[in-house]
């Protein structure tokens, strides 16, 4: 679905990507995670073309991404970021339809997708004529997942949609992000630094480091199989003391 | 969107109805033209009431700011006569041609399409004054004797400071030593000598003050100052009649005559045209009532002055946004090009105002036209920076957002950026707006009319009810201004935009 070849990327001296090839195989939930610094959001916006490659190339559905094809193809993909980047100054129903009225939609089309969203997404119907800031953290992340998926785009590209959010919310959201995946089909590339997220969402894992893959996988064969003691490393950091607590507490 | 255009809708429509208002003004008339000192008004006024007896239609453009105005005014077309100073014209207007002498004039100017009356009558010459008290307390009888007073502080008009024959060739004609020399209004000066602020000034000979507040004039013993006998400038172009319709005072105003007359308009507050209309009835023996322009009411009067500043503020204003907006939006597009388009609208802003006003003049004439210019000029910055740095200013993510949402770039600036920025961008037309209204006062210094008009005739006439008359509506409005801009704010700026985050 989804295909990087050759793809490296510098910003000045820092070099974000190192010349990689990463195919992301359709309907399914790829997750891309590694620590801060890792290039994981890079690869996200190369995708997208909020960022262009120094070498390589981009193609989405076998159409290679351009100046002048990327906003045709973006049009094919749905775009989540950490804090929604919702517009403030429109309302939630605004900002999910603003595409779909550029194009010329039809009303009638749009209020019955709008209602869809909204049952797909808990969100509720009646929130719509608010303004992103009278939104809580979550609706906000609710309505931006509508305004990605209004058009029904074949891909998902979620750059750490629940980063933002607190504990309950988050536990919240994912199992409902799961569900609308699950249900959707969609080809999904999600970007987070949350294992437990990456093992609960993700189908197939690209653990990151320094701009380059360390190893691809299963969660069971990152766990079982690691390529690089930096994988049983990075897993290792993210164990909560809780899981440690409750270990100790087992019979 | 929609209410945007409503709005600006409105604002266009007064614009028009203001432009043809202006046109109205002033069609198919002569325009006689004045310097912004009495006795330049009081001539203007006597030419004026001459024009109009014989039944040539004038009217009277007062108080245009100084001798580069209005010189550049007549060469221009946009008045037709004034009256001016043979001094003035060798020493300052004809400097470099080197010309002395009444016959040499008539002819450099006829070369230019411009006539020159015989002399008038009196010989206001340049003069420098002191209280008489302290002059003899110093025994300083002459300019020469200045020369052993380095102490004594100098307070000069500001076209004495810098003329062909004004202070630097006089400081060198002496060899005077003084360092303390500061320009000030020349109405103002006498109450600065009065006060004893400053000690020495520059006169007009003819001015009624002299023996009002009791002045010492120091010979001029080293005869530094030419004559300047009065006279009239006149288009050569001018309509039949006006050469010799204005020929009737030639001769006819002695130093004592013109003395007495900017004594009655200065001391005695009696209106330049009355005094005028007096003259002409004693020298003629005719009726003067019916040479009396109606002054008309203080309401009428405010009405049409609030009319005219409104007009320079509003037109310069819009002008301004619809140019400024696309400037800053291309500025925030290429930061190459907005680099030098701030650079520039930044230095245009430095410019004062009055040396932009007089810029504007050979190209615009004088009135309504070059003090828009001007403002516009000046409008610019304000709009320009807000709306560059109000879609500058648009979080990163909330621009890529629109971008990956495959947004035409087009809806991207009107359905995004722009409302975004919209907060900003008014706040810098109100800015604008508010230094407009105070600018647009110096429109009356060359012909503008608005507020600024009674402000200049105030400070002439040392008359505070009148400066008020200008100064106080011009806060009105501005304060106004500000009022409207807050509504306007509700109005144009999207409501998400105003919301306040709850924690």
């Amino acid at each position: 679905m989804l295909e990087l070849s050759g793809v490296s990327k510098a910003f000045g001296r820092l070099v974000a990507i190192r010349p990689l090839d990463l195919l992301i195989p359709p309907e399914q939930t790829t997750v891309l995670i590694g620590p801060s610094g890792s290039g994981k959001s890079t690869l996200l916006r190369l995708m997208i073309g909020l960022a262009t490659p120094d070498t390589g190339t981009v193609s989405i559905g076998g159409t290679r991404v351009t100046r002048e094809t990327v906003r045709e193809l973006r049009r094919k993909l749905g775009y989540v970021i950490q804090e929604g980047g919702l517009f403030p100054h429109l309302t939630a129903r605004a900002n999910v339809t603003l595409l779909a009225r550029t194009l010329g939609r039809d009303p009638g089309w749009m209020g019955e997708r709008l209602s869809e969203l909204c049952r797909l997404t808990h969100f509720p119907e009646d929130a719509m004529h608010r303004f992103p800031l009278e939104l809580s953290g979550g609706q906000r992340q609710r309505v931006s997942l509508m305004r990605a998926l209004m058009l029904d785009p074949d891909v998902l590209l979620l750059d750490e949609p629940l980063g933002a959010l607190d504990p309950m919310i988050r536990a919240e959201l994912q199992s409902e992000l799961r569900e609308i995946f699950r249900s959707l089909k969609k080809t999904v590339v999600l970007v987070t630094h949350d294992m437990g997220e990456a093992a609960l969402l993700g189908d197939d894992i690209v653990l990151l480091r320094d701009g380059a893959i360390v190893q691809r996988g299963r969660i069971e064969d990152l766990l079982g199989r690691p390529a690089d003691p930096f994988v049983t490393a990075f897993i290792g950091a993210q164990r909560s003391p809780l899981d440690d607590l409750a270990r100790r507490n087992e019979p | 969107m929609m209410r945007v255009v409503v709005v600006g809708a409105a604002l266009v429509v007064m614009m028009l109805g203001w432009g043809v208002g202006a046109a109205w003004a002033s069609d198919g008339e002569i325009a006689v033209g004045s310097k912004k000192f009495t006795e330049s008004v009081i001539l203007g006024e006597i030419a004026t009431q001459l024009l109009k007896d014989a039944g040539i239609p004038t009217e009277h453009r007062r108080e245009l700011g100084g001798t580069r105005i209005l010189w550049s005014a007549l060469l221009g077309g946009d008045i037709q006569v004034y009256p001016e100073y043979t001094g003035t014209l060798e020493q300052e207007i004809l400097a470099e041609e080197n010309v002395r002498g009444e016959d040499a004039l008539r002819a450099v100017l006829r070369a230019r399409g411009i006539g020159m009356s015989r002399p008038l009558g009196f010989n206001n010459t340049y003069a420098i004054g002191m209280r008489k008290d302290r002059a003899q307390s110093l025994g300083v009888r002459t300019i020469s004797d200045l020369v052993t007073h380095p102490e004594l502080k100098f307070g000069f008009g500001n076209e004495f400071l810098d003329r062909g024959d004004g202070w630097p060739a006089l400081a060198r004609t002496y060899g005077l030593p003084q360092r303390d020399v500061r320009g000030l209004d020349h109405d103002l000066a006498y109450r600065g000598l009065e006060s004893g602020a400053i000690d020495v000034i520059d006169l007009y000979s003819t001015d009624a003050e002299i023996r009002h507040y009791d002045l010492a004039v120091l010979v001029d013993d080293k005869q530094h100052f030419p004559r300047y006998d009065a006279v009239w400038l006149y288009r050569l172009d001018a309509p039949a009649g006006v050469a010799e319709a204005l020929a009737a005072v030639e001769g006819a105003i002695d130093e004592e005559t013109m003395v007495a007359l900017n004594g009655r308009v200065k001391l005695d507050r009696v209106a330049e045209s009355r005094v005028a209309a007096d003259f002409l009835a004693d020298l003629e023996g005719m009726v003067t009532s019916d040479r009396l322009v109606d002054a008309p009411d203080g309401w009428s009067r405010l009405a049409s002055r609030t009319w005219e500043h409104l007009g320079l503020v509003l037109v310069s204003l819009l002008a301004a946004i619809v140019v400024a907006i696309p400037l800053g939006v291309v500025s925030a597009v290429k930061p190459r090009f907005g680099q030098l388009v701030l650079g520039v609208v930044g230095v245009l802003q430095t410019i004062p105002s009055l040396a932009l006003l007089v810029f504007m003049i050979p190209w615009l004439g004088i009135g309504a036209k070059p003090a828009i210019a001007a403002l516009f000029l000046y409008s610019l910055l304000p709009i320009v920076r807000n709306t560059y740095s109000g879609l500058h200013d648009i979080p990163t993510p909330i621009r890529e957002s629109a971008e990956a949402l495959g947004l035409p770039s087009r809806v991207r600036l009107f359905k995004v950026e722009l409302p975004m920025a919209s907060r900003s961008i008014l706040s810098g037309i109100k800015t604008s707006a508010v230094i407009n209204i105070g600018t647009a006062t110096l429109g009356a210094l060359i012909g503008a009319g608005g507020y600024g008009q009674p402000i200049l005739t105030g400070i002439r006439l040392d008359d505070m009810a009148l400066i008020l008359e200008g100064a106080v509506p011009a806060a009105l409005l501005a304060l106004l201004a500000q009022g409207a801009f807050e509504w306007l704010d509700r109005l144009v700026v999207p409501r998400g935009l105003r919301i306040r985050p709850e924690n």
